[in-house]
This record gives structure tokens, sequence and C-alpha cells, in this order.
């Protein structure tokens, strides 16, 4: 079953397909590579063979003109309570050095209600063009009709790129959008630039827990889609002074045929989103118990930052779910990463191994945890978080 | 209540250890598992049942070794199971892939929700979920850690959705597409009278042919408008730890501190 081919003749057994594959799809039997059902066509092996002895299947291609249709750079700029989210600045920063390497325009899309502020924000911060989206239906984030006036926009405006924040929302929202307009759609990308030879956008991603990274490409559909991590790509500086043009559109959407209502929001007290903070203090089984995480939050606080878990906490019902860091939890990316009794399972290095910088705090100093830090005590949580706390403190003059 | 259940097998990726030396993936041994989430889906939609009634009936799309992911969840206690296999479907990215399983629901008939997992622990987009309701233009809830009430009388669900920010309370009609975190239950284990009802249980086959109303260019590799053209081990942070040893841990505490703050990362 598996579409890979395999020319048996060209084949010499060098294995260096069998150690690239992710899948773990490709073995050699009788000194020749052979492929089994865990192949998924990903084609990683391709460009190792030094004898070009595997190939997959031709896809159609699209016609040329269709795809020049299809210019600019677009971003979505997401909104909470009619205040922009700093991921679409983010957006927006990069959005901008991409259509300056494509030549083109940048346009921002603003959806929300009584949210002209935040348009005149993304001209600030590098947007030339806005379609501001006004409507007492979008006040709060709902799929469908963000979705409808988006997929509308890029019906009308054909943008070659079209890049969203991997938040809840973005990717609630990316998905839904370009699988109405069937095109591609890159999940959490870590790294976005623009092929010199092809012009295609390129899109970096962690997969497989961020065991593996993969770059992949839309060559046939429009727009090129992707969603992007938090705190990927640098804040751009807004400069007031930039003009740009924004263009008010009146969406065609009605209440009573949005088929979703957004009844509450309970917001987390007096704790900084995962995703956004510059600073997380995180603590695992070594904290012993719920209590455990109180000089964590003190240091936290201290600091400005957000307390986050690993697995093994929350699974033990210390502190809830929402904290969590990790494969199952949220993939965080802050400037600092305090791991305080956190061993260090590769489930929990994936979700905070791209740290600028990371301290772990463990007694034992075998765990893998080290590994990855960039400074390290080894001792007892319990007197070095507080002692840290108080040496702050007094740094800081907090 | 008819209730469909979509899971993936994947390989365990929480078995995946790095080789040291080559930073490469060392996947001797890793078993399948049914993704995560996709338990957390099954055990809700189990629980739904057990409330209201009806059935669960669990998808699949995948190589025929994703037949053991199916009679999990029949031992777990699902109804029904589809698997979905063919040549056709192989390479397919997350567009066709939302196709393939939204054309396969579709010739299952009426329903009144479909559970989803948060994202695959392997391909790790969570993009089938969203790309399947759209497909079938029912309403999408995704990142569901509560279903607080559910009124099949009156055809609507409230759930709390897990995010960045905090909880939000939404309702919407059913039909429906759920997909789910971890927090919102505890899978429950096989019992001994599911396994022997899953070892027994014909699971029905369907491929390309199977799917008579759908569009076949729009299937597999081909369908698919993403490509992977590379992949490769993540870069390997740079450098070694600083062990900072003290004599006393005020002392310690303060050289970290004034590290931190060379470091200007605070
Ligand atoms: C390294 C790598 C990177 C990739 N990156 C991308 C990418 O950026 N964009 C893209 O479009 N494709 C990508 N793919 C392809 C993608 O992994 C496959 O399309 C896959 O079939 C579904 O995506 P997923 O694993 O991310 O599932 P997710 O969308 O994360 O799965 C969410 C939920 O959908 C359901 N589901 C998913 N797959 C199935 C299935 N086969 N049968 C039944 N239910 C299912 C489950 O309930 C699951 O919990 C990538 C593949 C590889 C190998």
């Amino acid at each position: 079953m598996p579409l890979l081919e395999i020319n048996k003749e060209e084949c010499t057994g060098c294995g260096a397909c069998v150690s690239v594959c992710p899948f773990g799809a490709l073995s050699l039997v009788d000194n020749i590579a052979t492929v089994d059902d865990k192949c998924t066509a990903c084609g990683a092996c391709l460009d190792v063979c030094p004898v070009n002895a595997l190939s997959l299947p031709e896809r159609p291609e699209a016609a040329a003109e269709d795809l020049k249709a299809y210019q600019g750079v677009w971003v979505w700029v997401e909104q909470f309570q009619g205040e922009a989210c700093s991921i679409s600045w983010e957006m927006v920063g990069k959005g901008r050095e991409l259509a300056n390497q494509r030549g083109t325009i940048l346009t921002a899309c603003v959806l929300g209600h009584n949210v002209g502020h935040i348009a005149k924000q993304a001209i600030a911060y590098g947007a030339d063009r806005v379609f501001w989206v006004d409507d007492p239906t979008l006040a709060v984030y709902r799929t469908q009709p963000y979705a409808n006036v988006l997929v509308e926009l890029v019906r009308q405006y054909k943008p070659e790129i079209f890049i969203l924040g991997a938040s809840s929302r973005g990717r609630d929202l990316a998905g839904s959008v370009a699988t109405e307009l069937y095109t591609g759609l890159t999940a959490d990308c870590t790294g976005l630039d623009i092929d010199p030879e092809t012009n295609l956008l390129r899109q970096t991603r962690p997969a497989f827990g961020g065991n593996i990274m993969a770059t992949i490409i839309c060559p046939n559909y429009r727009p090129q889609m992707a969603t992007v991590r938090h705190r990927v790509f640098e804040m751009p500086v807004p400069d007031e002074n930039r003009q740009g043009q924004i263009i008010p559109i009146k969406p065609n959407l009605s209440e009573d045929q949005i088929a979703t209502k957004v009844v509450d929001f309970i917001r987390q007290q007096g704790e900084v989103n995962l995703a956004d903070a510059k600073i997380i203090v995180s603590g695992g089984r070594g904290v012993g118990g719920p209590e455990g995480f109180e000089p964590l939050r003190e240091l936290a606080e201290v600091l400005g930052g957000a307390v986050g878990a690993s697995r093994a906490a929350v699974d033990a019902g210390w502190i809830p779910y929402a904290h969590q860091v990790g494969q199952t939890g949220r993939t965080v990316r802050p400037d600092l990463y305090i791991a305080c009794g956190i061993s260090g399972a590769v489930q929990h290095l994936a979700g905070m191994g791209t740290a600028k910088i990371i301290v772990a705090i463990n007694k034992d100093p075998e765990a893998p945890i080290f590994s990855v830090a960039n400074y390290g005590i080894v001792g007892d949580l319990f007197q070095i978080v507080p002692a840290l706390t108080e040496q702050f403190k007094k740094k800081l003059r907090r | 209540m008819n209730i469909i259940v979509c899971i993936k097998q994947v390989p365990d990726t929480t078995e995946v250890k790095i080789n040291p030396e080559t930073g490469t993936l060392i996947r001797e041994g890793v078993p399948s598992i049914i993704n995560p989430f996709d338990t957390y889906a099954i055990e809700e939609g189990l629980r739904l049942k057990e409330k209201f009634g009806g059935k669960v009936t669990v998808i699949s799309m995948g190589p025929p070794q994703a037949m053991e992911a199916l009679k999990e969840a029949v031992a777990m206690g699902a109804d029904e199971a589809i698997l979905l296999s063919d040549k056709a479907f192989a390479g397919s990215d997350t567009w066709a892939t939302a196709y393939t399983l939204s054309q396969a629901i579709k010739k299952l008939g009426e329903f009144d929700l479909i559970l989803c997992g948060k994202q695959a622990i392997d391909g790790d987009t969570g993009q089938v979920g969203p790309g399947i309701a759209r497909q079938l233009g029912i309403s999408q809830l995704t990142y569901v850690f509560k279903i607080r009430h559910l009124d099949p009388e009156s055809r609507t669900i409230v759930v709390e959705r897990l995010l960045e920010e905090g909880r939000e309370v939404v309702e919407t009609k059913l039909p429906a597409l759920l997909t789910v975190v971890k927090d919102i239950n505890q899978p429950r284990y096989p019992t001994f009278l599911g396994i022997r009802r899953a070892t027994r249980m014909q699971i029905p086959v369907w491929g390309a042919a199977d799917l008579p109303g759908a569009d076949s260019s729009k299937f597999g590799l081909k369908g698919s408008p993403t490509q992977v053209v590379r992949v490769f081990n993540p870069p390997k942070r740079e450098g070694k730890v600083e062990i900072i040893q003290a004599d006393s841990v005020d002392e310690a505490a303060s050289i970290l501190a004034d590290k931190l703050l060379a470091e200007k990362v605070i």
C-alpha cells in the first residue's frame, strides 16, 4: 500500500533512507530498502538517497497564471475583549519582512466590534493596508462568522500568503478557512522564509512532539497559509507616523444565522497566560503537593511571570491542567524558564525546549533537565526558590 | 445520541528516545497507540451514550494496522467501527484527511455529535477536526475541557473551552464537532467482555470505491495541498549547563539572580 516507489535496481542498500524516516517505515531486507505501511509519503527520504532510487507519485500542477493572480501578504489580527493580542503584532512584523522580500504590500485583517483603534495600530506596526471589519456579530471570536468573513475577503482579493498566530483561536480559525478555500495550511510554524528560486513560502515546524522538524511548502494552491507559534518572531516597534490605508468593510452577517453563542468567560485569576509569558516558573513532582507551588507563585509574582507545571504535577491534581507545559499541555517559549523539581522528560522538553534561558533547580544532579539548562542549582527547591525570591526582591527593589 | 469519534493511530512519541550521539530518533520498538487525546474523545462519547442512550461509532483512516486502534476502542465500549484504508488515501495532509473522513461520515448518515482529539501527537496540527466540521457545515468547538450541558430535546450543547486567557463558555446547536483536551475525563480501560467482543467483531474496511459520492481527485497525496520537502532534527541547545555552587543557599541564589539579570531576561 505505501506510495513510495523504490527502484530495486538502483538501490545500493546504503541505508541512508532508513535512518531519516521519521516513521520507521523503511528497513533493509536482503540489503535493499523496503517500505511498509507506516510510510506516510512525507518524502523525507527522497533527498538523502545518493542514487535517486526513491520516488513518490507526481502531483497535479496548477497553471502558473492561476497562481499569479494571487498577490500580497496578509495577516489576521486577533483581538480579545477589544485589545489586540501581541502574537498578531509578531505576525505583522514577520509579514512586513515577507512582503518586502516579495516586493508586495502587507494587509492586516482586523475583525471585531469597535476596533478602529486596532486598525490604526496595525498600520503603526507595519501594515500598508487594513481591512477593518467592524460588526456587533464579530465582537467576540466565533469560528463561523470570522471564517466566513475571511473566506470572502480571500476570494475577492486573492492574497499569495496568509499568516495567523497559532493561538487557540488562530488555529481554530485557520483550519476552517483553509478547508473552505481548499488550500494548504501549515500548523504551528517556528520559521517562515521565501525560497529565493521558487518564491514559495518555506514553512518550518516541529512535529512528533518536537522530536523532528519539517519544512513544508504549498506549491499549487493559494493562498499559502500558516499559523505561527507565540514569541517566535520579534515584536516590531510601532511607528505612529506610518501611513497606510484603512478600508472599512461591512460584513454580510446576521446574528440569527450564527449557531454559536459565547455565554461567559472565566478569566484565570491573577495569572499571566503561559503562551505570552516572558518568564515562567514551573514545578514538577519535586514540589510534593499543591502547597508546594506557593513558593513558585511568589517567585513568579516578583518576576512578573506565569506559573507552569509538568504533567506529573498536573496528573497528581496539585495544579489545574491549564498550567501544564509539554507535549500534552502547552508549548511555551519564554525568555526565562525556571524548572523547579522537574526531571525533564522528553515530553516536557518538547514544550519548553526553545526557551531563551532555562534554569534547573533539582535535587537530582542526574536529572535530564540539566542537559538542556543554561544554569542549574542542585539542591532543595524549598530552600532555593524562596532564597531566589528574596534576592530578586532586593535586586529589583520590588 | 448518535456519536462519531475520529481516532488516529500514532507512534507512541513518548516512547521515542533520542540517540545522544547522532541526535536522531530511535524508533525501534516504539509501539503504535491510539492518539492519547482521542482516548479522551472515546471516553466522552461513551459517557454521553451511557447518559442519553444511542451509539458510538469510531472511525479511523490509516493503514490496515490501524484496525488495532479501532479494536481497542471497541474493547472500551464503542458499538461500531469503520476503517478507511486504501492506497488512494495514502499521503493525505490534513485537508485530504478531513475530506475523506467527512465523506465517510456523510455515508454513515445522521449523527448528533462528532468528537476528535485536540491534536494528534505525531502530525501535531490540530487541523483535522476544524476541517471535518467545515466540510460538513456544522459548528466546531475546539479545545473543549468540559461539557456543561447537553439537551437532546432542544439540540443544544454548552461547553467550556480552554483558551490562553481562561475558559470560555459557549453554546451551540447539534450536530456539532468537538475537539477535546486532556482534562475532560479519565479514560476507562477495556473490559474483558469488551476485548472478547472486539476480537470477534468484523470491522468494515472502506476504500475509495466505497465513497462513490466523493471526488476522488481530492483523496490522498494528489488531493493534498501541502508537501513536506525536508525533515530534520531540531537544532540542539547550544552550550553546557553552568552549575552554580556556593557555600550557602543565599549566596547561590544571589549569584544566579545576578547572572539572570546580566542575561537581560528579567
Ligand atoms: C512531519 C510532518 C509534518 C506535517 N505537517 C503538516 C501540516 O503542517 N499541515 C498539514 O496539512 N499536514 C501536515 N502533515 C500531514 C498530517 O500529519 C496528516 O495529514 C495527518 O493525516 C493528520 O494530521 P495530524 O496528524 O496533524 O492530525 P490532527 O489534526 O492533529 O488530529 C486532530 C484529531 O483529528 C482526528 N484525526 C486526525 N487524523 C485522523 C485519521 N487519520 N483518522 C481518524 N481521525 C483522525 C483525531 O481525532 C485527532 O485527534 C504533516 C506530516 C508530517 C509527517
